[in-house]
């Protein structure tokens, strides 16, 4: 049995101590806003917080997640950053099919925590793990350069 | 919903199933693939005059655009909106959400008819089902071109039956009543009453005919045409709170990963399933059984694990001992490929356009240019793999599925089963990308096979990315051979091109060989150019994997070697590129596609849509002035242009690239310049051709699957390498050529593609005097010790 933290609530998990985090949330605790995309932490779609940590949950076994506290998309609208990041996303249209932008927002969210303006050269450091396959690298860019510039980061 | 002005329930996702989620809620590429069958024992004839005809005299008079596809296009109110006593206005979307932004903007062009409070609407889904809602099939670009009218005319309809029941109601003729913001109005004696309280009367009535009803003049319109709200799915996309086709969750449901045969065509010779049913969590080992070549929309087959989460599924998989009998395809390799295409580019074929004596101009006095260009086969890659589950119970089948081709899947669930169509309903979701792959619902039908092979119990199957990179219905592989003769004044006498591609009609049709005339019409045949001599050949090449519809389809290849060659003359002419290919357009006029011996035009009317080279030189024109076409560039800097007409709309590109020292490629900047016809979504159509851009780089930088014996070597994204935002353009603006609804509309989704290999090769020309005629681009530019 596996005690996890998630999203400030405490699940007990019967499953392998190897099982990733990620089919951990999808399958079992039914948090399916995590993305499948790739399943080696190539692609980002899985990105989760641990401990305010950006991480791809696709190769976190969840005996690395035990003890520490995993923070989804779910709850990023109760997160002051991860609020304004989203509110962000929307007003440039950034999302078009929407299935990475869990994990774009987790990573932004992340890099903004830390980097309050962040300059060109860490938002793509912070972001190139993440694809996009719609193709909407330029609106996030310029969506995390707006929740910079409002000073919403701090 | 208490009022009667109400859709039929049943036929919507009102619930996605897992009683949570909020229901997500070219001809036709599948009318061609039926017409296919037809195809091959159709005679292709060439004419005296070279024009290919199709021998279809008793064919019966031609359909085009929305009234030539599958179900054609229906404009019933009563099948399209609900309004409940509340107010509440439902209206359905009937096409396929991938990212286009269409499950908003057709109900949103519904609403501005009616005069609905765009905040009172909701947007339920439709489930497949063509003959009530019309054609579902999301593909080709068409969503918006096929369906703007028919979606108006719902709109006006629905909001003149609420004219009308107000009139009664209040015993005043219905032309002093107006509408406003979800209200009816009459302005004389001061009443109004809104939606919701003649809900009721309305349905009651007759449904006017469409011919009967006004239209608003475009100046009314209160949203199309505005960017005044923003899509219906994006505040639950940045919350993580929408259902994809992946995130289906039923009581009781199983999870399956699948294992493939590697080759095309080959099949499970033996197996040994006693460690993948050791690993915990796995359930069952079931033998898919697949069906031969050709592929059509049909399931794989192989080897499914059945487990209690996708993780146990996947490791059970891994434990699977499998023999495969590989057939016919086992030795399909790449390089050896590519020289099988060499030869077949290099000797004459097919002739499927023929104007002048071009051999005779070839052979005459000139410059002789001739070059060859290749892209490799390309993968999809949605970020959403394909997905799909299904409940195949008590003589039903119900399927949640992230399809881009409802009906489709519909009658191939039940076909796979043996079934009635009516026995299978298909619930579609959002889809995580689709790009044309999602056109093709096999992993629906093993779903429902594997349920049915559960007794009934759901079963979601997941493609892992290895699944979807090695047996994907890849972009066709092409080789284009290209010749030109210049005279003294740097003017090009001939125009050869031979186009050899494996067909997407080998994937329905055994033994189809060579590019078919919808592909020709992607940009082969249909070149306006001022040329006095111009022969289009199609060699007929085999494929030997699935071949299937890729975002722009033959355009791609097509429009990289059309747009470099003329690049190429371009520098051997010594003149502007930009000018000389404004010169090799001609002056603006309307060239009925016929004449290029183009039959098919995207299934759209020859004379509605003839291509028009004025609206092509004006996204040239728009394109390179505003990039500052011929501004002076620093070292390593290059501009390249390009520019194509497809899916009805035309598409003009200039990069600006930097090719530094060491060959790296970085992009500070693209304009785009966009001529779609009247535009409904202006923010959606920009971000579409900014990922059609994004697109474009990525399989022009680094997009390649190769085969060896037989199997794609790439299984996932450190192999099959896609661009990520460091290598996104710095600067990209989107330039779109404004016109009133006087005109039809054109596509969006994929039209902005072609232009880009070709324009950034072009950029590095210009940078660096290197020509790439090999996609992808990858390290050719390298400068190794």
């Amino acid at each position: 049995m596996t005690s996890l933290n998630i999203n400030g609530k405490q699940h007990d998990i019967d499953l392998p101590e190897d099982t990733p985090l990620l089919w951990t949330l999808r399958d079992h605790i039914g948090l399916t806003g995590t993305k499948f995309g790739c399943g080696m932490a190539l692609c980002g779609a899985c990105t989760v917080h641990l401990d305010g940590e950006p991480i791809r949950s696709c190769i976190t076994p969840i005996s690395a997640a035990a003890g520490k506290k995993v923070t989804t998309i779910e709850a990023m609208a109760e997160d002051k950053v991860g609020h304004a990041v989203q509110e962000a996303w929307i007003a440039l249209g950034v999302p078009q099919c929407g299935y990475c932008q869990a994990g774009q927002i987790m990573s932004a969210t992340a890099l903004l925590k830390t980097t309050a303006k962040p300059t060109d050269k860490e938002i793509d450091d912070a972001m190139s793990g993440n694809i996009c396959r719609c193709g909407t690298y330029t609106r996030i860019r310029a969506a995390i350069k707006q929740v910079a510039d409002k000073g919403a980061a701090k | 919903m208490s009022a009667a002005f109400d859709f039929d329930k049943d036929s919507a996702n009102t619930n996605a199933g897992d009683g949570k989620t909020p229901a997500i809620a070219s001809m036709s590429r599948r009318t061609w693939l039926k017409g296919v069958g037809a195809f091959t024992g159709l005679a292709l004839t060439v004419g005296v005059n070279g024009l290919v005809s199709a021998a279809d005299a008793a064919a019966p008079a031609k359909k085009y655009g929305g009234a030539g596809m599958p179900g054609g296009t229906v404009n019933d109110p009563l099948i399209f909106v609900a309004i409940g006593a509340d107010g509440i206005v439902s209206i359905i979307a009937h096409r396929s959400e991938m990212g286009q932004g269409i499950r908003t903007s057709l109900p949103l062009v519904v609403a501005d008819e009616l005069d609905a409070d765009w905040g009172r609407v909701r947007v339920v889904q439709a489930n497949a089902d063509e003959s009530r809602y019309g054609n579902q099939n999301t593909d080709g670009s068409r969503s918006m071109r096929h369906f703007f009218t028919p979606m108006r005319q719902v709109g006006a309809t629905a909001r003149a039956m609420l004219v009308s029941a107000a009139a009664t109601r209040w015993n005043v003729p219905a032309a002093e009543i107006t509408t406003k913001n979800h209200e009816v109005l009459h302005a004389k004696s001061g009443r109004k009453l809104g939606y919701g309280e003649l809900a009721v009367d309305a349905a009651k009535l007759q449904v006017p005919p469409a011919a009967q009803v006004q239209l608003k003049d475009p100046a009314q319109f209160r949203y199309i045409g505005k960017d005044v709200f923003n899509s219906v799915d994006f505040h639950d996309i940045v919350t993580g709170n929408t259902h994809y086709g992946i995130d289906t969750r039923l009581d009781g449901m199983l999870y399956a990963v699948i294992a493939r045969p590697p080759v095309y065509g080959g099949k499970v010779a033996s197996f040994d399933s006693a460690d993948a049913l050791k690993i915990p969590g796995v359930l069952r080992v079931i033998e898919l059984k697949g069906s031969p070549p050709p592929a059509k929309f049909n399931p794989l087959g192989g080897i499914a694990v059945i487990a209690r989460n996708t993780w146990a599924a996947i490791k059970g998989r891994e434990a699977l001992k499998i023999t495969w009998d590989n057939g016919p395809h086992a030795g399909y390799d790449s390089t050896a490929f590519k020289t099988t295409l060499q030869e077949a580019a290099r000797k004459p074929a097919k002739v499927v356009r023929n104007n002048g004596d071009t051999m005779a101009a070839l052979a005459g006095a000139g410059k002789r240019i001739e070059a060859e260009y290749y892209i490799p086969h390309l993968a999809h890659a949605t970020m959403e793999p394909p997905a799909a589950t299904a409940r195949t119970a008590n003589g039903k089948c119900e399927v949640w599925a992230c399809v881009q081709d409802p009906q489709a899947t519909r009658d191939t669930v039940a076909d796979r089963l043996g079934w009635k169509t009516d026995a299978v309903k298909v619930n579609v979701t959002l889809l995580g990308g689709g790009f044309g792959r999602k056109s093709k619902p096999d992993f629906a039908a093993e779903a429902a096979l594997l349920s049915q092979a559960m007794d009934g119990a759901p079963v979601k199957v997941t493609w892992t990315r290895e699944d979807d990179l090695r047996h994907d219905y890849f972009h066709t592989v092409s080789l284009e051979h290209l010749e030109s003769t210049l005279d003294a004044k740097g003017k090009p006498l001939a125009w050869l091109h031979r186009t050899a591609a494996p067909t997407i009609a080998s994937t329905f049709v055994a033994g189809a060989k060579g590019e078919q005339p919808g592909e020709l019409g992607m940009g082969a045949i249909n070149i306006p150019f001022v040329i006095p001599n111009i022969r289009i050949e199609a060699p007929e090449v085999e494929a030997h994997t699935r071949i299937g519809w890729f975002r722009s389809v033959y355009n791609i290849p097509h429009a990289f070697a059309v747009q470099s060659f003329v690049a190429e003359l371009a520098a051997a002419a010594k003149r502007d590129h930009r000018e000389f290919l404004l010169e090799l357009i001609g002056p603006a006029r309307q060239i009925n596609p016929q004449e290029m011996s183009d039959t098919t035009n995207y299934g759209e009317s020859p004379v509605l849509y003839p291509l028009d080279t004025g609206r092509m030189r004006a996204v040239v024109e728009l394109a390179t002035k505003e990039a500052g076409w011929g501004r002076k560039v620093a070292k390593g800097h290059g501009l390249g242009l390009a520019v194509a007409y497809s899916f009805m709309s035309y598409v003009a590109a200039v990069i600006e690239v930097v090719v530094a020292d060491d060959g790296s490629v970085s992009i500070p900047r693209v304009d785009m310049a966009i001529d779609c016809g009247p535009q409904v979504t202006p923010d959606r159509i920009r971000s579409q051709v900014e990922g059609a851009c994004i697109m474009g780089l990525s399989l022009a930088l680094t997009g390649e699957i190769t085969f060896k014996n037989g199997s794609a070597e790439q299984g996932n994204f450190h192999e099959y390498e896609v661009l990520r935002a460091f290598s996104a353009p710095r600067d990209l603006r989107v330039h779109m050529v404004p016109h009133k609804y006087d005109m039809p509309l054109g596509g969006v989704g994929e039209p902005g593609t072609p232009p880009i290999a070709p324009a950034l090769c072009n950029a590095i020309f210009a940078a660096t005097g290197k020509r790439i005629r090999n996609l992808p681009i990858r390290d050719q530019l390298s400068k190794k010790s």
